[in-house]
């Protein structure tokens, strides 16, 4: 309605004067955009300017007051590297198990989550949207909660300080949403593709293994990285359930420098830009693939 | 296995034929083991490490008697608070921060692409090492934000967690910050959704700016704002990383939520019943969230 009334008044008004408030308005918003990109990137940037300031320090001078590194040094970084201080002394064992951790829950995820999704969805087992909705209740109570009875019935199995108690129980909470976001992806591959398959004599692994696998590529990338990235950004399980020198993960070797306010703390943020550099590239680089699979997964409105 | 011995069994008599295919939904005896057989492994796994979990930590919680001792505490009465704090400005703070900025990345240009990619970074950084630098950050004596507005405005900053509120405060704007990229993306992916038909039309009649954005985005948005704030509550009250790393729950405990006064008190105090309990006391607000979002998303997917 307002711009019938506006219309007129624009077109026979002076128009010296309209273009003057366009050029004005426009100014304001562009001043606008600047002001709060600006804050943004400040906002954004500040925490991780933090990092990198400090892990660029020599020793002596972390605990000074300038805003920039007077004598900017990649001591602490070769300290990582070279595992030099003691808190780092099994820096590369550790770094190995992170690997190893989010290795294993990716690959079990996905396999768990694309057999299951594959007989429920595809094969249309008896009762498989019950499997599929249980599967969902591990979300009603959060991870955290459940630390304490697992950790307890961990130690009942002898699986404290193993790797593989963590990866059971990242791999359970991992699996649910990877059912889910499977059965969605897979209602856009039509049936009629495994039928054709299943008459030429195909058994229901080879229709899995050749059929379903590679057609659902574009899903299992986007889960892949979220079960990565899930067990590289976990701590309480790693927390609680390792604790030897050679058995514990980066995220639980950092935290043991957080026991006391006099630690090194350019070696602490050099360690923890090396640990943020793999999940970072890989956001960057499946970046769209990963929103997608986020969309995937029901989050569409 | 047992499939086999199913199929074998179920084959003289009439009776148990039907019944065995009826329970196999009409696949033919070899499929149904290959079926059977892939939905096992994770079945496994759901009990081992779910269910069994879940009933264990059930029957550590049971006792009446830890709730009486757990509501009788200061330290319970003061977390109670600050889950409250944290879940009603993390969760609202950030989806609407989220909203607005959503609608700010949809602007064209070259310049909003550069930006969002350095928005993101936050949800790109793990937890542990961005909130470990956020807490050497706010160090009173050397950390970075009080050199900062000491050298820029020459103030002489709080010493952020050293008082409960600032403390506090600095967690829920911990998690703001590492969080609101990721809902943001969620749901500038709502908006880009939106059929371009219905924003153009909105505009010809004149609903731009504000007017466009309360009688035509946001009713369109709502059901996936709503959800996101759901699941966002949810995660939240799970959330352990922030406070543990941020103010480790100090100073003298005052600045605990519910998961990491849990772990507190069964490990620092080595009362895991107690842990348990203080966790089990959120179950009244979760399993009505989750009912809640449940039925949204159900309704959700019939609207697709």
């Amino acid at each position: 309605m307002s711009t019938i009334t506006a219309e007129p008044r624009l077109a026979s008004g002076a128009p010296t004067r309209a273009l003057r408030a366009g050029w004005w308005s426009r100014f304001l918003g562009n001043a606008g955009v600047l002001v709060l990109s600006v804050v943004l990137v400040v906002w954004t940037i500040v925490p991780i300017y933090n990092m990198v300031l400090i892990s660029l320090e020599p020793e002596g001078d972390v605990f000074s007051d300038h805003l920039w590194p007077k004598v900017p040094s990649v001591e602490s970084f070769w300290g990582v590297l070279t595992q030099g201080h003691w808190y780092l002394e099994h820096f590369w064992r550790q770094f190995a198990n992170s690997l190893y951790l989010g290795g294993m829950v990716t690959l079990l995820t996905l396999l768990f989550g694309s057999l299951t999704s594959f007989s429920i969805g595809r094969m249309r087992i008896r009762h498989g949207w019950l499997v599929s909705n249980a599967a969902l209740l591990t979300y009603v109570i959060p991870a955290s909660f459940l630390a304490i009875p697992f950790y307890r019935i961990m130690q009942n199995y002898g699986l404290a300080n193993n790797l593989w108690s963590v990866i059971s129980a990242l791999v359970a909470f991992a699996t649910p949403y990877a059912i889910f976001v499977f059965q969605e992806y897979g209602r856009s591959i039509p049936i009629e593709v495994d039928e054709s398959a299943r008459i030429d004599g195909a058994s229901p692994f080879q229709i899995y293994r050749w059929i379903y696998l590679p057609l659902m590529a574009p899903a299992l990338v986007a889960v892949g990285t979220y079960a990565l990235l899930l067990a590289w950004n976990e701590f309480l399980y790693q927390f609680l359930l390792l604790s030897t020198k050679s058995s514990m993960t980066v995220p639980v070797a950092l935290a043991q420098f957080l026991n006391s306010d006099q630690s090194p703390w350019n070696y602490m943020m050099a360690t923890a830009i090396v640990y943020a550099l793999p999940p970072v590239a890989i956001y960057y680089a499946f970046r769209r693939r990963m929103t997608a699979g986020l969309t995937m997964g029901g989050v569409k409105g | 296995m047992n499939g086999v011995s199913v199929a074998h069994v179920g084959r003289p008599a009439l009776r148990w034929h039907t019944l065995s295919r009826s329970l196999r939904g009409g696949l033919k005896g070899g499929e149904y083991i290959w079926a059977v057989a892939f939905v096992v492994p994770y079945l496994a796994v759901f009990l081992a490490f779910v269910v069994y979990p879940v009933v264990y930590g059930l029957w550590l919680g049971s006792d009446p008697r830890l709730y009486r001792e757990l509501f009788s505490d200061p330290i319970y009465q003061n977390t109670v608070v600050n889950t409250v704090l944290y879940l009603a400005l993390g969760v609202n703070v950030k989806m609407f921060l989220a909203l607005l900025l959503s609608g700010f990345f949809m602007r064209p240009g070259w310049w909003m692409k550069v930006l969002l990619l350095i928005f993101v970074l936050p949800w790109a950084v793990p937890q542990i090492s961005a909130f470990v630098s956020i807490h050497w950050m706010l160090n009173s004596e050397w950390g970075f934000l009080n050199n900062l507005l000491y050298h820029v405005f020459h103030i002489e900053g709080p010493s952020w967690l050293n008082e409960r509120w600032t403390a506090l405060g600095a967690v829920i704007a911990s998690h703001i910050w590492k969080w609101t990229p990721f809902w943001t993306l969620i749901l500038l992916a709502g908006r880009m959704a939106i059929p371009l038909e219905i924003r153009d039309t909105a505009r010809v009649d004149g609903a731009t700016g504000v007017r466009g954005f309360v009688h035509i985005t946001f009713p369109l948005l709502a059901n996936l704002y709503l959800i996101s704030t759901l699941l966002s509550t949810i995660f939240l009250l799970g959330d352990f990383n922030a406070v543990y790393f941020v103010s480790g729950g100090g100073p003298a405990d005052s600045t605990h939520v519910l998961a990491t006064l849990g772990i507190r008190d069964a490990f620092d105090l080595a009362q895991p019943r107690l842990g348990v309990a203080a966790v089990m006391s959120a179950l009244p607000l979760v399993i009505p969230l989750v009912i809640v979002l449940m039925r949204k998303l159900r309704t959700t997917e019939v609207q697709l």
